[in-house]
């Protein structure tokens, strides 16, 4: 199948007092319909940062996106102006967060939120939108979605919160959506329930997801695909079989060797160091310092992303 | 036993109602019950609003309890005036879960670790200095780094000065509430490890307050799940978790996403939400969600019994 989203080369920076932040350097990825591809990083990594360059939603200043281009079915995002790129989101691209209470407006009810939405960027009636949005929170699975329209993102649970925010993202069918830590603030048990509702939409719906998420289990439950990024860059990228099996770049493979898991109790392996910040990174592979495995060539050349087997790329010079 | 607790109950009053009489009380703590012996860990397990961070801040007495007993040391600690509970704190800590809120910003952290040794008078200054600097390289932090200030430091790096601070006075016990939730991966498992490393050390004993099944099971001797304010299951670490009775517990190993791809499976995810304390369902407080529930469940509260020895569950149907 043809990709429907295509990113290629997208590099963000900030200017700050202390210097220039390298966000985001040098991305590139696709995904297809209905196509579910995880990226994966700890904070400070530039994912987040990544999301919000797809959507265009950097804060500028600081923040510039200075090279790349993001295609949704074969428009490039990047190239259009501003009018034209409010009407892209939502409709070719959608994006929900981390904390709906504060992505949601706490003054106006959950139905009109949603209506307001689809109105927006279609041509329909008041009645028509409001329908829709019953519709969607009905798709969504809230229980009693007329009444729950009627109701204020506060009187909602989390869980409850973050399906209205899911059913707002995809009331217009857009082509993408980017989830950003999607169940990160929920229960275990409302999670599970949250990524299953994820899992059938994309189904459903044709929708390409990028989910971006720090835990391993959430990726290991629900994507096909999955991106390590690192200090802003893409490190790895795979077939989840595959990566999980086999892991080549160290990171990965510590990173995997550090979560516990139900019914395997060892000591865990460490990490040992931080993430390095952003604005002050070292010249060669950004691990290297972390890297039980480096050697010299680590340390003073950047690795490029290499064909380790087939579909499976890693930036590594030792693996 | 090092720690006992029984039938503790914490109520809260609840929103107030009309003409403002007090409406109903918010039942945080609901008749909770269970030991901790010297250098042991029990998990305390559930989700947000269970009740199991009002227990941990009750043992404390940094919240008063409505009712039960705290015994600590063999002594009953409930009614204890503030001075004794003052040299009692000497030996019971906590560390936070949020390393960034917990620890003054404006304020050396060596300053921060030595905090607890000034405050009960107990070494002249240079003394403190000597300790703060064994306190630092105990949990894996340079001396020199004492002259920092908090925001010098990464999230692993504040909770090491956090769990430094709690070390300072020679505690027996540690509530850790939510030690490791804020952090990356990567940096989580070295702060376990290094709790789990000066338990063997210092014979400490944890409460270990968590909402994360895979960590709990880590670190956790004994396990206790709480669901709205009622420990529903307890026992061994390993008997828990070969197997799980309640249904809450099932449900809460099978939502926990596992790293394992080949593990994938149409999993039965429990419905419904979390209900509120204030608005309790009558019987067994997990019976609209419980997929198993029947007649009896929805009207009888079900008294925790033991199944087999050392593994307690409240559930009729276990």
């Amino acid at each position: 199948m043809a990709p429907v989203l295509e990113v290629s080369g997208l590099s963000t920076v900030f200017h700050t007092r202390g210097g220039t932040v390298r966000a985001v350097q040098d991305m590139s990825f696709s995904v297809e319909p209905g196509e579910l591809l995880a990226v994966v990083g700890e904070s400070g990594c530039g994912k987040t940062m990544m999301a919000l360059s797809l959507m265009r939603l950097i804060p500028s200043p600081p923040g510039k996106i200075v090279a790349g281009s993001v295609r949704v079915a074969g428009t490039d995002l990047l190239t259009l102006d501003e009018a034209a790129m409010r009407k892209a989101r939502g409709s070719e691209i959608a994006m929900i967060f981390q904390e709906p209470m504060t992505a949601l407006n706490p003054l106006l009810t959950v139905g009109r939120q949603i209506s307001e939405m689809v109105a927006l960027h279609e041509n329909v009636s008041g009645k028509a939108a409001r329908e829709r949005a019953v519709e969607m929170l009905h798709h969504v699975r809230i229980p009693e979605p007329r009444r729950r329209a009627g109701e204020y993102p506060h009187q909602m649970s989390g869980g409850m919160r973050q399906r209205a925010m899911i059913a707002m993202a995809l009331a217009c069918k857009p082509k993408v959506l980017i989830a950003d830590e999607p169940t990160t603030a929920l229960d275990v048990t409302i999670q599970a329930q949250v990524l299953d509702l994820i899992d059938d939409l994309r189904q459903e719906m044709g929708t390409a997801v990028v989910l971006i998420t720090h835990d391993l289990g959430v990726v290991a439950e629900v994507a096909d695909r999955m991106i390590v990024m690192y200090a802003g860059r893409k490190v790895e990228e795979g077939g989840i079989g595959d990566l999980f099996a086999d892991p080549k770049h160290p990171y990965l493979r510590g990173l995997l060797a550090s979560v516990p898991r139900i019914g395997q109790p060892k000591r865990l392996q460490e990490i040992a160091g931080t993430v390095p910040p952003l604005s002050n990174l070292p010249p060669g592979c950004a691990f290297a310092p972390r890297c039980p495995s480096a050697i010299d060539t680590c340390r003073d050349t950047m690795p490029g992303l290499e064909p380790k087997r087939p579909n499976h790329l890693a930036a590594c010079w030792v693996s | 036993m090092l720690l006992e607790v029984n039938d503790l109950r914490k109520y809260f009053p609840g929103p107030s109602g009309w003409l403002g009489k007090a409406a109903d009380h918010v039942h945080a703590i609901d008749g909770v019950s269970f030991a901790i012996q010297e250098g042991k860990t029990l998990g305390l397990v559930g989700e947000s609003g269970c009740g199991k961070s009002t227990v941990g801040r009750s043992i404390l007495r940094l919240i008063e309890p409505t009712s039960g007993t705290i015994r600590f040391e063999g002594t009953d600690i409930t009614g204890m005036a503030s001075r004794q509970l003052r040299a009692l704190r000497r030996r019971m800590q906590i560390v936070f879960q949020d390393p960034y809120s917990s620890l003054n910003p404006r304020r050396r952290v060596g300053d921060i670790v030595a905090e607890p040794l000034l405050v009960h008078g107990i070494a002249s200054r240079s003394e403190r200095r000597a300790k703060t600097q064994a306190l630092f390289e105990r949990v894996g932090l340079r001396p020199q780094q004492m002259e920092l200030y908090p925001h010098q430091f990464s999230g692993g790096q504040r909770q090491r000065i956090s769990i430094a601070r709690a070390l300072a006075l020679g505690p027996k016990l540690i509530v850790a509430d939510e030690p490791v939730s804020a952090l990356d991966v990567s940096v989580q498992a070295q702060v376990i490890n290094l709790l789990m490393d000066l338990q063997t050390q210092e014979k400490l004993s944890y409460l270990f307050i968590s909402h994360n099944l895979a960590v709990v099971e880590h670190v956790s001797h004994q396990v206790a799940v709480m669901y709205l304010g009622r420990i529903v299951e307890y026992a061994d670490t390993k008997q828990i978790f070969d197997r799980p009775l309640h249904p809450y517990t099932q449900a809460l190993m099978t939502a926990v996403p596992m790293p394992d791809p080949s593990r994938r499976r149409q999993k039965q995810h429990l419905g419904g939400d979390v209900p509120s304390p204030v608005n309790r369902p009558p019987g067994c407080h997990f019976h609209p969600r419980c997929p198993l529930a029947q007649d009896r469940c929805r009207s009888e509260d079900p008294m925790p019994r033991e199944v087999e020895p050392g593994h307690q569950v409240a559930c009729h149907l276990a």
